[in-house]
């Protein structure tokens, strides 16, 4: 069985699916990622699937149920890089993929776990320089 | 119904574990790209195909995949049938709806790939097993 790698960068973890997964392969991926996101303390999880040329419902699943995990690990996921006819085909299978943030690529979405972050008033604690007793 | 003449012999492929459902996926994409199936169209048809595929081996028990080129006047396209000596489905309509499992899944397979394709056939017997075929049309 292969195993997809994930790699951290900062606090946040990549992981680009670059084979087409078997459902063990997914299952055994979302153990690692919830493991690895005990182990580093990452508030980030981007899943890249620029990669995959199908999400099927099992695939969808995987997806919104890594988002609830990380979510109950105090992570934010967000699903990177789907292709446009894959979208086309998500929205007519019938899947909506449930408590899942997408947006275009990485840097879109570190950019979105970075702002939620800052929205959730978490960040000063993570900038040396941020003075949490200065006034704007 | 299914319409049209085969073209070329038909590749099967043994469905037994989740590794086989990559396979068919794989056989799938290839055929669709030989009968020049438009992008959107190859990704619908190998999304059904996986979760017919699925289907066939956690609900029939495992199976196989048979995947012919077809033609029907100008248009070309591939036609899929996916077959088990599994149990078979009691109630057809049930199975077809939204939402509906019995194998903890979602719930789309069947009816999600039915929305994906542009024929689908449906034969069941209850202790027998079930043949269900796709086909998808070039425009």
């Amino acid at each position: 069985m292969e195993r997809v790698p994930i790699l951290k960068i900062g606090d946040i973890l990549l992981v680009s699916i670059q084979v087409d997964m078997s459902d063990q392969t997914a299952i055994q991926l979302q153990e690692d990622l919830a493991e690895r996101i005990v182990a580093t303390g990452c508030h980030g999880v981007i899943i890249d699937i620029t990669a995959l040329d199908i999400v099927d419902s099992f695939v969808g699943r995987m997806l919104s149920t890594i988002a609830s995990i990380s979510k109950v690990l105090d992570a934010e996921t967000v699903v990177v890089g789907m292709r446009p006819a894959v979208a086309i085909t998500l929205v007519e299978l019938g899947l909506s993929l449930n408590g899942i943030r997408t947006a275009l690529n990485v840097e879109r979405g570190m950019e979105l776990i970075a702002a939620t972050r800052a929205d959730d008033g978490d960040v000063a604690f993570d900038d040396e320089d941020a003075d949490p007793t200065a006034t704007p | 119904m299914t319409t049209g003449l085969d073209l070329g012999t038909p590749a099967t492929q043994a469905i037994r574990s989740d590794e086989d459902v990559v396979r068919v996926r794989q056989l799938v994409r290839t055929t669709a790209v030989a009968v020049r199936l438009s992008l959107v169209d190859q990704t619908k048809l190998v999304t059904a195909a996986s979760e017919l595929a699925r289907n066939t081996l956690i609900y029939g028990g495992g199976g196989s995949a048979e995947v012919t080129t077809v033609a029907d006047g100008r248009r070309r396209g591939v036609r899929i049938v996916f077959a088990d000596q599994g149990p078979g489905i009691p109630d057809l309509d049930l199975a077809l709806t939204d939402g509906y499992t019995t194998g903890g899944g979602l719930g789309l397979g069947l009816s999600g790939a039915r929305r994906l394709v542009d024929d689908f056939d449906i034969k069941t017997a209850v202790g027998e097993g079930t043949a269900i075929t796709i086909t998808k049309w070039s425009r």
